[in-house]
C-alpha cells in the first residue's frame, strides 16, 4: 500500500518546511493487512450473487403476472404520474436486502455503552415486516462507535452536561451569524483548537454536515480536488457541491497520488490547460470499513513538494489513535500546522455529536464568514457542547486525574489483544494493527446474514455490511473495540465468534500470524494493567 | 393496483429483433461488420502527441504557484467583529444576555418559547441519565434508540401522516430528501425565493431545474405549458421522466406564505409531485401548528412530502420528513443525511417530543397568540419612518429593509447594522438577515430580519416598536446629515 519516499526528494525539499522531517522510520511500525480471499470463495460468492439475482427475477415475474402477492411498501399506480421508483435498488431492496433485514436498523434501549438493550423484532412474513415483541435482550455492543467509551449515563461528564442544561436550555434557535453564538460555543473553539494543537476551530453540529457544507467554501471551479476512492460520502458530497474537478487516487496508494499530482499539475485544467488554482488533496485518517490509516508523513511530504493543501477527515482516528488520543497526526508525530484542514467528528470518541474544522486563525476566519453551517442552520445544543469540552478536558488530563491517559490505554490494549485473538482463530481480519475499527471478511451474502444472527442469538451485537458499502465479493463484519470493554468482555465475544465462524466456516485466512502481530510482550496493558477501568452503566 | 418496476424491456428487445424484416437485418449485419474492420483493422491516424520530459515537468511543477487556501481576512471585518459583540452568556430565552446587556430576544427563532421551557429540559435531564448524550453510530447500526421511534411516531400523528422519518440536523433534511427521489433527467419546478438548504439540495440531485418568479403562479403555469409541449413530441421520454415542484411553506427570505392551494390544482392538472418545506411553517401556521396544509384546510395527503426542521418552533435540534409511508420508506435506505450519518443524540429527541406534546396540549394559547403578536408587531412596524416591511401580517418572521436604498449593497448594509446596534443598546436584540451573497441563487434586498415570539406581552410590543422608530431615526438622520 504504501511506498518509500523518493531518497532524493528527501534531500531536496523544494519548499521551506515549517516542521522537522517526518519520521524517516514511521513505516517500521506501519503494517496493515489486506490478505486476498481464496479463489474458491471468490467463485461461490459470485455463485451465491447471481443465484439470489436469478431467484429475484422469478420472484418479480411472478409477482407481476399476481401469482405471489405484492407485500411490503407498494407504490400505488396514480393515473397520470411518472411512478417515483424505477431503479434497480427497489429490485436490491425487495430481494436482497428484505432477506436480512432484521440485521440492521436494530433500536435499543439503554445507553450505547459496551453492554446494550435490544428491542427484539420477530417477522411473520418473511421479513417483510417486523413487530416488537416487547422483550428486550442484553447484548455485548460492537457496533457503537463508543472508542474511549464516553457513551455513559452517569459521571463526571453527565453531571456537568445536566447542569449546563439546567443553566442554558436545549435549544438555541439561531445561526453563528445572527445571534446563535454562545460563550459556550466559543469556549468550545478554544478547547479543540488547544486540543488539536491548531491556531482556531470552528463548530457544526453535523459531522457530516461539516464537509458537506465546509468544502464549498475552500475549493470551487477551477480548482482540483484528489480525492481517496474510499473516502466517505459526505466528502464525496461536499467535494460535488463545491463545484471543482474531482479525481480519485487508489486507495492509500501515495505512488498513485503522486503520480496523479504530477499529472494534473503539468497539464493543468481540462480542456483549456489553464493552471490550476488549488489542488486540495482529501484522505481520512481512518478509514472505517477498510480498517486502513492514512500514510499521512507521505501525504504530508508529498503536499510539500507539490504545494498542494491537506484536507484530512479524521472522524475515526481522533480521540482514538495517537499516544494522547490526538489522532492520527499524534500517531505518526507530526505538527498539525502541516495539515492545512483538520476536520473530524465528536460522535466516535468523545460521547456527543456534531464536528469540527480546525486549521489557521485564517482558514477560521474565513469559515466563520463564508461557510453554510455560519449563516443557514442553527448552532450547536448546549449539553452537547458541554459533553464535549468535558470530554475533552478528561482526556487532555486537565481535570486532573488519569482517566484520560487510561482509556487512551485501555482502548489500545483491547484492540491489540482483539485483533491478535482474531488473526489467531483464522479470520481474515483487514486493517491496520492499531485500527480501532475491526473488519472481518465474510464474503458471501448468505454468510453475513447468518453471522449477524448467530452472534445475536449468543449474545454478541455486531455489525455487517455489504454492497453497495463495500466491494460486491468482500462482504464483512466490522467490530468497533471501546475502550470500556473488559478483558472478560472481549473474551466472551471472542468465544462467540469463534464458535459462530466455525458454524459458518469464515476461516478462510492462511497466514501465519507472527508476521504482522504483536508479540505476547507487546499485549500487556501499557502502564495501567493494575487497575483497568470498569463500566458500571445500566 | 400496484406497480411494478419494468425489468422486462430486455424482452420487448427481442421481440422487436424477430419482428424486424430481413433487409433490415442485412444491414445491420453489414454495419456491424463494417464497424469492426474499422475498429481492428485499419491503420491508426492518430495525432503525434507532445510528450514532456521529466526535467520540464518538473520545471512546470516548480513554476506552478497555487492560490492560498483562504483569502485573507482581517479580524476588523464587520461580520467578525458583529460576532464578537453579540456572544450570549446564560440561556437564550425571551430575553438574551448579548454582551453582558439583557435585551428583548426580536432575533431567534424561538417562536412558541420553547428553548426555555423548563419541562422540556427537565426530560432531557430524564433522558440524559438514561441514554447519556451521542447515541454514537447511524440509524443503521445501533443508533436507533426508542425515543427516535417515539418520536418518529408522535410526529406522523401530529401530521396525520402515515410516517415520519427523523434527520440530526435541520438542514440535512430537505438537502438528503429532494436527491434521494430526484435524479439526473427528472425535473424540478421550483420557487426563486426558496431557503438555502432546498437549493443545495437540487444541486445534489443532478436533475433539470426550473425557477419560477417568486410566488407566480401564472408563470409556473408557463413553465408546465412548456414542460407538457415538450412531453407530447418525446412521450417515451417524458414516461420515465419525474417531475416535482418544490416549495416553501413560510419561505424565510421573504416572510410570506406559498399559494398552496393553487399549487395542488397545478399539481393535480400537470401531474407533478409536490415537496414541501415546511421549517418556518411547522409550529406556526395552522390552527394547532400543522404548518401551511392546516393554514389553508387542505388534507395532507395531497402533499407527496413535507420536511422540516425541528431546530426552530420546536426548539431542538434535527429535522423530519412526513408523508405517506411507500415515500418516506424510501429514504431509509437513500437518504444520505439519514444513512450516513449519526442519529440525533436521544436527549434532544426527547425534548423535541415534549415540545410536540406541549404544541398539542396548549395549540388553543399559543397559536393565537403568536398570530395575533406577529400582526401586532406588523402593524407597529409599517409605520416605522424610512423603513420598508416586508412578509405578510401573520408572519413571525418579518423582514425590514430600507425605504430608500442607496444602491450599494455593502453601503445600506452597514446601515442597518448601524440599526441593529443602535436598538441593541435601546435594550432589544435584532440581526441583519445574513446570506452567502455569491451562492444565493436570488439574493434579496439587505434587511433585518424580525423574528416574532408568542411570549411577547403588549407592553414588551410596544417597547419594541418605539426603540426601532427611534433607532431608524437616529441612524436615517445621520446619513442624511
Amino acid at each position: 500500500m504504501c511506498h518509500t519516499p523518493d531518497s532524493q526528494s528527501m534531500r531536496e525539499p523544494k519548499v521551506e518546511m515549517t516542521s522537522p522531517d517526518p519520521q524517516a522510520d514511521w513505516e517500521d511500525d506501519f503494517s496493515e493487512t489486506f490478505e486476498e480471499i481464496p479463489l474458491h470463495v471468490a467463485i461461490w460468492t459470485y455463485l451465491g450473487h447471481a443465484l439470489l439475482i436469478l431467484f429475484g427475477q422469478i420472484r418479480e415475474f411472478l409477482r407481476t403476472v399476481r401469482v405471489e402477492k405484492l407485500k411490503g411498501t407498494v407504490e400505488p399506480a396514480i393515473k397520470g404520474f411518472v411512478p417515483l421508483y424505477q431503479d434497480w435498488s427497489g429490485f436490491a431492496k425487495r430481494n436482497f436486502y428484505r432477506r436480512i433485514q432484521d440485521c440492521w436498523n436494530q433500536p435499543i434501549s439503554s445507553v450505547a455503552g459496551p453492554e446494550i438493550d435490544l428491542m427484539e423484532r420477530k417477522s411473520d412474513d418473511y421479513n417483510w415486516n417486523l413487530k416488537f415483541t416487547g422483550k428486550t435482550k442484553r447484548v455485548l455492543n460492537f457496533g457503537s462507535y463508543n472508542y474511549l467509551g464516553f457513551a455513559e449515563n452517569s459521571g463526571p461528564c453527565v453531571e456537568s452536561v445536566a447542569k449546563c442544561s439546567a443553566k442554558y436550555g436545549v435549544g438555541v434557535c439561531a445561526s453563528l451569524q445572527e445571534m446563535g453564538y454562545l460563550d459556550l460555543h466559543k469556549e468550545l473553539d478554544s478547547v479543540i483548537a488547544e486540543y488539536l494543537g491548531v491556531e482556531a476551530a470552528i463548530t457544526l453540529p453535523m459531522g457530516f454536515a461539516t464537509n458537506s457544507m465546509n468544502m464549498p467554501s475552500l475549493v470551487e471551479k477551477g480548482c482540483l480536488i484528489l480525492s481517496d476512492e474510499l473516502n466517505h460520502c459526505s466528502l464525496i458530497l461536499g467535494a460535488r457541491l463545491s463545484g471543482a474537478c474531482i479525481q480519485t487516487f487508489k486507495h492509500n496508494n501515495m505512488k498513485d497520488l503522486e503520480e496523479k499530482l504530477r499529472e494534473s499539475i503539468v497539464t493543468g485544467q481540462p480542456k483549456t490547460h489553464k493552471p490550476w488554482r488549488k489542488v486540495l488533496i482529501v484522505v481520512e485518517g481512518v478509514y472505517s470499513m477498510e480498517g486502513s490509516v492514512i500514510c499521512l508523513p507521505e501525504v504530508l511530504r508529498l503536499k510539500k513538494k507539490y504545494k498542494a493543501y491537506v484536507y484530512l477527515d479524521e472522524a475515526h482516528s481522533i480521540g482514538a489513535m495517537g499516544p494522547r488520543g490526538k489522532g492520527v497526526v499524534d500517531y505518526f508525530g507530526l505538527d498539525p500546522r502541516d495539515v492545512d484542514v483538520m476536520m473530524g467528528t465528536f460522535t466516535k470518541s468523545f460521547g456527543s455529536c456534531g464536528g469540527y474544522i480546525g486549521g489557521t486563525k485564517e482558514l477560521i476566519n474565513h469559515l466563520r464568514l463564508h461557510s453554510h453551517a455560519s449563516i443557514y442552520s442553527c448552532t450547536m445544543s448546549p449539553p452537547v457542547i458541554q459533553q464535549i469540552i468535558s470530554s475533552c478536558r478528561i482526556i487532555m488530563g486537565h481535570d486532573g486525574t488519569d482517566m484520560g491517559k487510561r482509556r487512551i490505554s485501555q482502548l489500545k490494549w483491547n484492540l491489540r489483544y482483539f485483533r491478535r485473538r482474531l488473526h489467531e482463530m483464522g479470520l481474515i481480519v483487514y486493517g491496520n494493527k492499531d485500527s480501532p475499527v475491526v473488519p472481518v471478511i465474510l464474503c458471501m451474502l448468505s454468510k453475513i446474514g447468518a453471522f449477524g444472527r448467530e452472534c445475536l442469538k449468543r449474545g454478541l451485537g455486531t455489525v455487517v455490511v455489504s454492497y453497495p458499502a463495500t466491494p460486491i465479493l468482500l462482504s464483512r463484519a466490522r467490530f468497533c473495540i471501546s475502550a470500556m470493554h473488559s478483558k472478560e468482555m472481549l473474551d466472551k465475544a471472542i468465544d462467540i465468534i469463534d464458535e459462530v465462524a466455525d458454524l459458518v466456516n469464515i476461516k478462510y485466512s492462511k497466514r501465519k500470524i507472527s508476521k504482522y502481530m504483536y508479540t505476547e510482550d507487546d499485549i500487556k496493558l501499557i502502564g495501567f494493567h493494575i487497575d483497568p477501568i470498569r463500566w458500571t452503566g445500566n | 393496483m400496484a406497480v411494478i418496476p419494468a425489468t422486462w424491456d430486455l424482452y420487448e428487445l427481442l421481440q422487436a429483433v424477430v419482428q424486424a424484416p430481413t433487409y433490415h437485418i442485412v444491414f445491420e449485419i453489414l454495419l456491424i461488420l463494417w464497424i469492426i474492420k474499422l475498429i481492428f483493422f485499419s491503420k491508426s491516424y492518430a495525432l503525434e502527441k507532445t510528450v514532456l520530459t521529466t526535467k520540464e515537468k518538473d520545471e512546470l511543477i516548480e513554476e506552478w504557484q497555487p492560490e492560498p487556501l483562504v483569502p485573507d481576512i482581517p479580524d476588523t471585518h464587520p461580520v467578525l467583529q458583529a460576532l464578537e459583540r453579540n456572544i450570549i452568556t446564560g440561556r437564550p430565552d425571551k430575553y438574551l444576555n448579548v454582551n453582558g446587556r439583557s435585551c428583548l430576544n426580536m432575533a431567534t427563532m424561538n417562536f412558541l418559547g420553547m428553548a426555555g421551557d423548563q419541562t422540556i429540559e427537565t426530560e432531557a435531564i430524564k433522558c440524559l441519565r438514561k441514554y447519556g448524550v451521542g447515541s454514537c453510530g447511524p440509524r443503521g447500526f445501533y443508533g436507533t434508540m426508542d425515543v427516535h421511534l417515539v418520536l418518529e411516531d408522535n410526529l406522523a400523528k401530529f401530521m396525520n401522516c402515515e410516517e415520519a422519518i427523523l434527520y440530526s440536523y435541520g438542514f440535512a433534511t430537505i438537502a438528503s430528501a429532494i436527491p434521494a427521489y430526484s435524479k439526473r433527467g427528472d425535473i424540478i419546478f421550483c420557487d426563486e425565493g426558496v431557503c438555502f438548504s432546498i437549493q443545495k439540495g437540487l444541486v445534489a440531485s443532478r436533475s433539470f431545474i426550473k425557477f419560477f418568479k417568486h410566488n407566480d403562479m401564472e408563470h409556473l403555469e408557463r413553465l408546465l405549458i412548456e414542460q407538457q409541449k415538450e412531453d407530447k413530441k418525446n412521450p417515451k421520454k417524458a414516461k420515465v421522466t419525474r417531475r416535482f415542484l418544490v416549495a416553501e411553506g413560510l419561505y424565510i427570505k421573504h416572510g410570506d406564505i406559498c399559494p398552496l392551494p393553487k399549487l395542488v390544482e397545478l399539481k393535480w392538472k400537470y401531474k407533478v409531485r409536490i415537496f414541501l418545506e415546511e421549517s418556518f411553517s411547522f409550529g406556526v401556521l395552522g390552527k394547532c401548528g400543522r404548518g401551511v396544509t392546516e393554514h389553508f384546510d387542505i388534507p395532507v395527503d395531497e402533499i407527496d412530502l413535507i420536511a422540516a426542521s425541528l431546530e426552530n418552533s420546536v426548539g431542538s435540534t434535527g429535522g423530519f420528513c412526513c408523508g405517506k409511508k411507500y415515500v418516506i420508506d424510501h429514504q431509509r435506505l437513500s437518504g444520505l443525511g439519514y444513512c450516513f450519518s449519526a442519529s440525533l443524540p436521544p436527549m434532544l429527541a426527547s425534548a423535541a417530543t415534549q415540545a410536540l406534546t406541549i404544541m398539542e396540549a396548549n395549540s388553543a394559547v399559543l397559536f393565537t397568540s403568536l398570530r395575533e403578536n406577529a400582526e401586532k408587531i406588523h402593524d407597529g412596524l409599517l409605520q416605522v419612518e424610512g423603513m420598508k416591511l416586508m412578509g405578510v401580517p401573520i408572519s413571525p418572521l418579518k423582514h425590514l429593509q430600507l425605504g430608500e436604498p442607496g444602491g450599494d449593497r455593502d453601503m445600506d448594509t452597514r446601515t442597518l447594522q448601524k440599526i441593529v446596534d443602535e436598538v441593541q443598546t435601546l435594550g432589544v436584540a435584532m440581526t441583519l438577515a445574513r446570506y452567502l451573497e455569491k451562492e444565493e441563487h436570488c439574493l434579496p434586498q439587505p434587511s433585518i430580519r424580525i423574528a416574532v415570539s408568542c411570549k411577547l406581552t403588549d407592553t414588551e410590543i410596544k417597547n419594541v416598536i418605539e426603540c426601532t422608530k427611534k433607532a431608524c431615526q437616529t441612524v436615517l438622520n445621520e446619513n442624511s446629515s
